[in-house]
């Protein structure tokens, strides 16, 4: 076990290392001039010479990669070239509210997605499986960005029931102290009691919250289905049946721990798409994350910080898949 | 002696596989209803210039006098920030979402299967390596992996077909692979080997064209996840450029109006998910009847 | 003698794409208490088919049950709910099926999955059924238990799954058990012990057996009475002693030639393999492709089980 996480970390870092590799090399060849993104657009030259100076662009190729490979293992990510602060503080600002949104996404999809899809393999061809996968494939059929706009029309502007953006109103954030632990809005508003700003928080992530899930929930409903057809046609479960163990317990026991493979794959990958989809999401909710920051620094060409989202999409990825890869270990089928 | 077909024997099981297949794809109810869906799609997207009530506001002629008007017999779906008829735009529409999505999925294809077949019949340090690149892009969402590619190579519709088309070749290199590795087994390749045929040509002459079948079946079921990818990098402003009438594109700029005119997003809205929609039931229907497990008949 | 367990007019159908495929065809089959019967047929003769009906396991749809009862003491086991027969399952009528590499679950300690068993049909606690566990694996003769039940399914040998197997159907007091070709999947040297125990825990629990065989060695080697089946129906049934010593359906007949008796004996295999010579408006004897005997009468209606002497029943016209 220990060697093949091992083995595994090593792969993730190789994978993160060609990320690297390949958007550096990428933003040096790109025709726009960084060093005057850098000064701004009325800048003489003699600015953009000095800003290239600055910058290290002077320098040969391989000498500024090994500079920024050296920033990289001390947590530094370099200056953004819009704001000129630190890459690496602005992805904390944003990080926590892009978190939260892939949480409820997921959270979501374990807990609405797969009873769906349980349901659906078990009533296979009966009205409500006919029913279930209508919604699992409408769920990732639907264009996420135009879904949150048509959200956003029926309870804002038809109904009036819930904000249109952003995670707090304007006058919440101004008539209160925002509390920053942890930076969950959520979770810190909740911890020190501010109920008023819990409930502010908790309508502005609704709308949201459901655009981010309906993807997530219909991919895991389609896998589980089919991957529960599957199992429910070997012999063991048949056997089990024919023990006299309950329907209940062949299913959800039975039955599900052996599709916990894909199942996890399958949480896995729609976390990893619910990351992506925040980029949408973000932008039409005015949502305070890393999808609407990389928007912003994809449109003004900013590449430290596409760089500095790309590797945090990486490292999330290389998590991710390893936690996976781990618990499809336990499996005792599976020898590492 | 009954009289000789013009099926050779060996095929004759995949044909009658090929009719079975259809005839219970046809059967089901949902499928069916998808598959008229998709011939209509493509006849509007042939005829578009010709069945359009305004052809040249698809192309962007200006019409400010009549800018966001709501759904009449006039304008079907109402108008847009400059005065254009959505009926017509959404219409034409249909016709840069598919083109865009065979275009894409045409060069995944292309860029895919060469590398699979190369790495299932070669085997060994060419085929670990083009596997390993493979592992690298499916471990990023195909949506991430376009985003970034079409950030980079700047915005327009070519580059976000490439783009796409960059980030969903693995998948088809990896079913062509697990093909290749198994028909490279085969009594009948290695007869070619035993007989000298070189390499290469014992890979275009047996091993692709048996694993072309399994690629254009999971190719057709992607045409859904390709349209939704496009719209999405038009929807950022990093797929087609104004004035073209592409989905994605109008439902993003519907943004600075949609409050007042729920009609201009709604209907290119719209038009995405049926496409999408009719594309995954598609290949639902495929995969239920092509996989002899859920098969039902 | 009473009849314990009794299949009267039991049809059973697959809908089927392209129409409906007949899957059995019984008239009758009466199991008498404390008995071995064997069921001997070809694969794909339905005999699968029968054992899962009797429990209730036979997916429908496709499967259809057309019409008939199935008695098991007194009550019409067709005529129960779901709810009903899980209780019936295991704990009154239990089954070890055919292939023991596919019949357990892969992800559970072997112990585990005959605990969970025992706590679900007799409703004592996890204690207690430990120790009727240990209990289990040492009457089916498995060496160091406790070792034994924390293994996976896939660390052990198919011998010893299959009596993890027999062990689970026996251990909540079933006393009808279903043995679907216990050995097919089985090396021969391990087959031999696997009937053995089963014939001796057949004894010691007291226990009826329906064993479902494609080899009539095995059923002659172990049962009382037999029954031979072919494509759904029943075409000879009787004593092992009748069946097999005085054969009287052709079917039958072929089935005990095909044994070689010794090296020098040419055995005529041409009439049991032919499969595809298709004869046209056939609504009689379902044999009648491959019979050697077949006659004008064989070919329009299908002959029923008379009994010809003792308990001996044949289904041929030809039969005397």
């Amino acid at each position: 076990m220990k060697a093949f996480i091992i083995r595994r970390l090593l792969l993730g870092i190789v994978v993160l290392f060609g990320v690297v590799v390949i958007t550096f090399f990428i933003t040096r060849i790109m025709p726009s001039d960084p060093a005057a993104q850098w000064v701004g657009q009325r800048a003489t030259a003699e600015q953009i010479k000095a800003a290239r100076v600055e910058l290290g662009l002077d320098k040969p190729l391989y000498v500024q990669f090994g500079r920024y490979l050296q920033n990289l293992v001390k947590g530094n990510l370099g200056y953004s070239l819009k704001t000129h602060q630190p890459v690496m503080n602005e992805l904390k600002a944003y990080i926590p509210a892009t978190l939260e949104l892939v949480l409820i996404s997921t959270i979501a999809a374990v807990f609405i997605g797969l009873p769906l899809g349980v349901i659906s393999a078990k009533r296979k061809d009966r009205l409500i499986d006919h029913i279930c996968r209508f919604f699992s494939v409408g769920a990732v059929s639907l264009p996420t960005f135009w879904a949150g706009i048509f959200l956003q029309l029926i309870f804002y502007r038809w109904l009036g029931l819930l904000p249109m953006g952003d995670q707090l109103s304007m006058n919440v954030r101004l008539m209160y102290d925002i509390p920053k632990i942890t930076g969950f809005i959520t979770f810190d508003s909740l911890i020190t009691g501010n109920f008023f700003i819990f409930k502010d928080a908790i309508l502005h992530l609704i709308l949201p919250g459901i655009t981010i899930a309906l993807y997530p929930i219909g991919l895991v409903a389609r896998m589980t289905r089919s991957a529960l057809l599957e199992i429910l046609n070997e012999e063991y479960i048949r056997a089990a049946r024919a023990y006299g163990l309950p329907e209940r317990m062949v299913l959800w026991s039975y039955a599900l721990k052996n599709s916990l493979g894909p199942t996890v794959t399958v949480v896995t990958l729609s976390i990893g798409y619910t990351l992506v989809n925040t980029f949408l999401v973000e932008s039409i909710f005015s949502w305070p994350g890393i999808g609407n920051y990389v928007a912003t620094a994809v449109i003004c060409l900013d590449y430290p910080a596409i760089m500095g989202v790309a590797i945090f999409s990486a490292c999330s990825y290389v998590i991710l898949n390893l936690i996976a890869d781990v618990i499809i270990a336990f499996d005792p089928r599976v020898r590492i | 002696m009954q009289k000789a077909s013009f099926v050779p024997e060996v095929l004759k099981p995949r044909l009658m596989e090929t009719k079975l297949s259809l005839y219970l794809l046809n059967r089901n109810k949902l499928t069916r209803l998808a598959m008229i869906t998709i011939l209509l799609l493509i006849i509007i997207a042939i005829f578009a210039p010709y069945i359009v009530p305004y052809p040249s506001h698809a192309t962007g002629v200006l019409n400010p006098q009549d800018k966001l008007l709501p759904p009449s017999t006039k304008y079907f779906f109402g108008t847009d920030e400059l005065g254009r008829d959505i009926f017509s735009r959404v219409l034409y529409g249909t016709r840069i979402s598919l083109q865009t999505a065979l275009i894409a999925v045409g060069l995944a294809l292309l860029i895919g299967i060469p590398l699979g077949a190369i790495a299932g019949a070669t085997g060994g340090y060419v085929d670990e390596i083009i596997m390993r690149i493979t592992d690298i892009f499916l471990s990023f969402p195909p949506l991430l992996l376009a985003i970034a590619i079409a950030a980079f190579l700047g915005p327009n519709l070519q580059n976000a077909m490439l783009a796409i088309a960059i980030s969903w070749w693995p998948w088809y290199t990896r079913i062509v692979r697990g093909q290749a590795v198994s028909i490279r087994e085969r009594q009948f390749v290695r007869a070619a080997k035993a007989i000298g045929t070189p390499h290469i040509r014992s890979i275009f002459q047996h091993i692709l064209p048996n694993c072309i079948a399994p690629v254009i079946v999971q190719a057709s079921m992607d045409l859904g996840g390709v349209i939704l990818t496009a719209a999405a990098l038009s929807f950022l402003g990093l797929g087609a450029q104004p004035p073209t009438p592409e989905w994605g594109l109008m439902v993003s700029t519907s943004r600075s109006y949609f409050l007042n005119a729920w009609w201009y997003s709604f209907f290119p809205g719209i038009a995405i998910f049926i496409t999408v929609l009719v594309f995954n039931l598609i290949g639902d229907g495929l995969r239920e009847v092509l996989d002899p497990k859920t098969r039902k008949y | 003698m009473d009849s314990y367990f009794t299949v009267k007019n039991l049809k059973v159908n697959f809908r089927n794409f392209g129409g409906i495929k007949k899957a059995l065809d019984l008239e009758m089959l009466d199991i008498y208490k404390g008995e071995t019967f064997g069921l001997v047929g070809e694969s794909g003769s339905g005999k699968s088919v029968l054992a899962l009906t009797i429990l209730g396991l036979l997916p429908i749809p496709p499967g259809v049950i057309e019409s008939g009862e199935i008695i098991f003491q007194n009550e019409n086991l067709l005529k129960k709910k779901q709810e009903e027969m899980i209780s019936i399952r295991g704990k009154k009528i239990s089954m070890i099926f055919q292939d023991p590499m596919s019949s357990l679950n892969p992800v559970f300690t072997v112990g585990e999955q005959i605990i969970r068993v025992i706590c679900n049909n007799e409703k004592v606690s996890r204690k207690e059924a430990e120790k009727k566990v240990l209990h289990m694996i040492e009457l089916v003769k498995l060496p160091d238990a406790k070792n034994i039940l924390k293994k996976y399914p896939h660390e052990l040998s198919g011998g010893q799954r299959q009596r993890i197997i027999i062990a689970i159907a026996l251990s909540c007091g079933a006393e009808f058990l279903i043995a679907d070709e216990p050995t097919r999947n089985l090396d021969v040297t391990i087959q031999a012990g696997i009937l053995k125990l089963i014939d001796e825990l057949k004894e010691e629990l007291k226990v009826t057996v329906l064993f479902i065989a494609n080899n009539l060695g095995l059923v002659s080697a172990i049962c009382n009475r037999a029954g031979i089946f072919y494509k759904g129906r029943i075409v000879e049934m009787g004593t092992v002693g009748e069946v097999f010593k005085n054969p009287k359906h052709p079917y039958t007949l072929t089935l005990l030639k095909a044994i070689p008796k010794n090296k020098e004996e040419k055995i005529d295999i041409s009439r049991i393999l032919v499969e595809g010579e298709k004869l046209q408006g056939s609504d009689g004897c379902l044999y009648f492709e491959r019979c050697l005997k077949r006659e004008e009468i064989c070919r329009n209606s299908i002959p029923v089980l008379k009994n010809i002497e003792g308990t001996h029943c044949v289904a041929c016209y030809k039969a005397n």
